[in-house]
């Protein structure tokens, strides 16, 4: 699945805040390019501009100054709303705190980004969140509140969310953050499959192991990338799995 | 299809919160519902004061001694007076248009019976009254003109005056005698119950008796009459003859064609437009009343949005990071607040109407709900869904994704 087609551009990005009369600088010039089909983990420490990055990446900020191309279009020169359509048609968010509806259905939830796709008719909406929801495992629980699933399963209706508009690029900012390892491991079976399918994921984690099932590692440190390296030795999580169901007792308590 | 789309986003919000919706469209509801009863009601009672203003003839002519001029220092009608029987004998032979006329002069009076007296209006009049003022004898018979010329002390009761001399409605008083002011006069007619005006008054609680016989005996003054009473033969000529009982009047009063009239000359339409306006004022100001509460009723759906918006400022965050416009989000709320006031208006129309029916079948009032106050009251209230949804859907659309995303 590698590839060398250019899906995303950034060169000398910079985000500055002011609070007050202290500047934070939360990006310092950063370069960068993700390939298609790439799966990109960002990891830092708090702080280090890998959250802001990402929000950039994902169109919801705007940087202070640099450039940004997406398929080779600027992305930086567009409004707001023609912004708004480019995270509907080809971006999917995944949340660390999920970010579901509450008292809306899974499927509800899954269907919400196809009802601001103006293409999409009421009969294929539907179908669409169901094969979604089934990809991800979750279609026996296709009318389940958020409150009545647990937290890999609310984690799983978002990624099903943010699959259903056929999206280019997955954008998850630590999609694990809270869960247990074996949650984890099945979140990122999903991920590998669909990166496999030939999506694009750009992921934001602090776990050096959960990097690993990446296929490039960027480092952020103050504002800048401090390391870009391919993954060696990367970690696929269905055998992940099977280690795990080896060893139950073991992996059930981390 | 969008906004399709985002009637349905909107529809799934507010049933999300059931008890909120509902409580927020309760101020609507009331709202409609009161401007819907109070208009019914006024109309109702506006219908009620033209009908039983008809029902004294709309071709009826009243006239008042003095002027009620509004020019210069008014006397006020009625504080001198002016018209005399000569008057009455005047319009009777030369004014073509008027088909019957009758002076009145009428007074309090304490009437007695044995052991029972009764305080009632006694009234002397011409036996023309009867045919201007269409009143029917139940019992016995009317008076004549003889009777008048003669000053008979002779009379016709109305059934509360028997009910309460006589300690029956039904009783039968013919030619039994009755002391009003001392003076002995004989009951040779009993009137057809006419009930209560719409002002409450009883009009069966009354006498009549000939003109001559209430002047001569009980009138301080024997010279001027208290006003007359006249009708046209078509209410169509009522102007007309009220132009030729104006100039003959002013001609024998000898009236300077500077000077106003000493008199005041008006029609039965003319008095029911006076009271259809005092009406048609309470009707504005029991409606105005009413759209206060439909207007704190748009405000609780501000308020309602305005605390929705600031709760959902993470939901908002959500639908735009999943690709929600500003116009989506504007669009989502703005139809969320019209829906309320929408289906609050269309509840309210009905508890509305429904008011009026038990206002009239319990409390026995007049109400006639028109169209126009049902079209209006339903109007106003989407009117005011649209402009307080305004302001909190404008808040919405204008969240910047990132903070509202952040937002706990």
């Amino acid at each position: 699945m590698e590839s060398t087609e250019n899906l995303i551009t950034v060169k000398d990005l910079t985000k500055t805040y002011s609070t007050g009369n202290v500047e934070v600088h939360a990006l310092r010039a950063v370069s960068f390019i993700i390939n298609k089909g790439d799966f990109v983990a960002i990891m830092g420490a708090s702080g280090s501009g890998k959250s802001t990055f990402m929000n950039i990446l994902g169109c919801l900020d705007s940087p202070s100054s640099g450039e940004y191309y997406m398929e080779g279009k600027d992305v930086l020169r567009r409004d707001k709303d023609e912004l708004a359509e480019l995270r509907n048609s080809k971006l999917g968010f995944v949340f660390q705190s999920f970010n579901l509806l509450p008292r809306t259905s899974a499927q509800e939830n899954v269907e919400l980004p196809l009802l601001y796709n103006n293409k999409v008719s009421s009969k294929t909406r539907s179908e669409r969140a169901l094969a979604a929801l089934t990809s991800v495992g979750l279609a026996s629980r296709a009318n389940a509140m958020p409150n009545e699933l647990s937290g890999g399963q609310q984690q799983r209706v978002a990624i099903a969310r943010a699959l259903v508009n056929e999206p280019l690029i997955i954008m998850a900012d630590e999609p694990t953050g809270n869960l247990d390892s074996r949650t984890i491991y099945e979140l990122m079976e999903i991920f590998q499959k669909l990166n496999d399918k030939g999506i694009t994921v750009v992921m934001v984690t602090h776990e050096p192991d959960i990097a690993q099932f990446a296929r490039t590692n960027i480092l952020f440190k103050d504002g800048k990338i401090i390391a870009n390296n391919p993954v060696v030795d990367r970690k696929v999580a269905s055998e992940e799995l099977i280690a795990i169901a080896l060893l139950p007792e073991l992996a059930a308590t981390t | 299809m969008r906004i399709l789309n985002l009637f349905k986003v909107a529809y799934r919000s507010l049933m999300r919160n059931k008890l909120r919706s509902f409580l927020t469209m309760l101020g609507i509801i009331i709202g409609v519902a009161s401007v819907i009863a109070m208009l019914a009601i006024g109309e109702g009672s506006n219908e009620n004061i033209k009908a039983s203003v008809a029902s004294l003839g709309t071709n009826s002519i009243y006239i008042y001694p003095g002027s009620n001029a509004m020019g210069g220092v008014s006397q006020g009608a009625g504080s001198h007076q002016t018209l005399r029987i000569e008057d009455v004998d005047a319009i009777a032979t030369n004014c073509d248009l008027v088909n019957h006329v009758s002076p009145v002069d009428q007074k309090r009076i304490q009437a007695v019976y044995g052991s029972q007296n009764w305080n009632t209006l006694i009234v002397g009049v011409r036996n023309d009254y009867m045919l201007i003022r269409s009143l029917s004898i139940a019992q016995g018979s009317n008076f004549t003109t003889v009777d008048d010329r003669a000053a008979a002390k002779v009379c016709v009761v109305g059934v509360t005056v028997v009910l309460n001399l006589f300690g029956d409605e039904n009783a039968n008083p013919i030619g039994e005698f009755i002391r009003v002011n001392s003076i002995p006069m004989k009951i040779i007619g009993v009137l057809s119950k006419l009930g209560q005006n719409t002002f409450g008054q009883d009009q069966d609680d009354i006498i009549i008796a000939p003109f001559s016989t209430v002047q001569k005996r009980m009138m301080s003054s024997s010279m001027f009459v208290n006003s007359i009473l006249a009708s046209c033969a078509d209410e169509s000529q009522s102007v007309d003859a009220v132009d030729e009982i104006t100039g003959l009047l002013r001609e024998k009063h000898k009236i300077a064609a500077s000077d106003d009239n000493d008199f005041t000359v008006r029609t039965s339409s003319e008095v029911s437009n006076i009271f259809g306006a005092i009406s048609k004022v309470m009707t504005i100001l029991l409606a105005s009343i009413a759209s206060i509460s439909l207007l704190v009723g748009g405000i609780g759906i501000m308020n309602i949005m305005l605390v929705s918006v600031t709760e959902r400022t993470r939901e908002i965050g959500i639908r735009m990071a999943i690709g929600a416009k500003g116009r989506d989000v504007l669009i989502q709320f703005m139809i969320e607040s019209i829906v309320i006031s929408f289906v609050g208006g269309l509840i309210g129309v009905v508890l509305g109407i429904a008011v009026s029916e038990m206002v009239a079948k319990f409390g026995n009032w007049p109400v006639v709900i028109t169209l126009s106050s049902v079209m209006l009251s339903f109007i106003f209230s989407a009117a005011v869904g649209l402009f307080f949804g305004w302001y909190p859907a404008r808040k919405a659309a204008a969240l910047n994704p990132i903070e509202a995303l952040r937002y706990e």
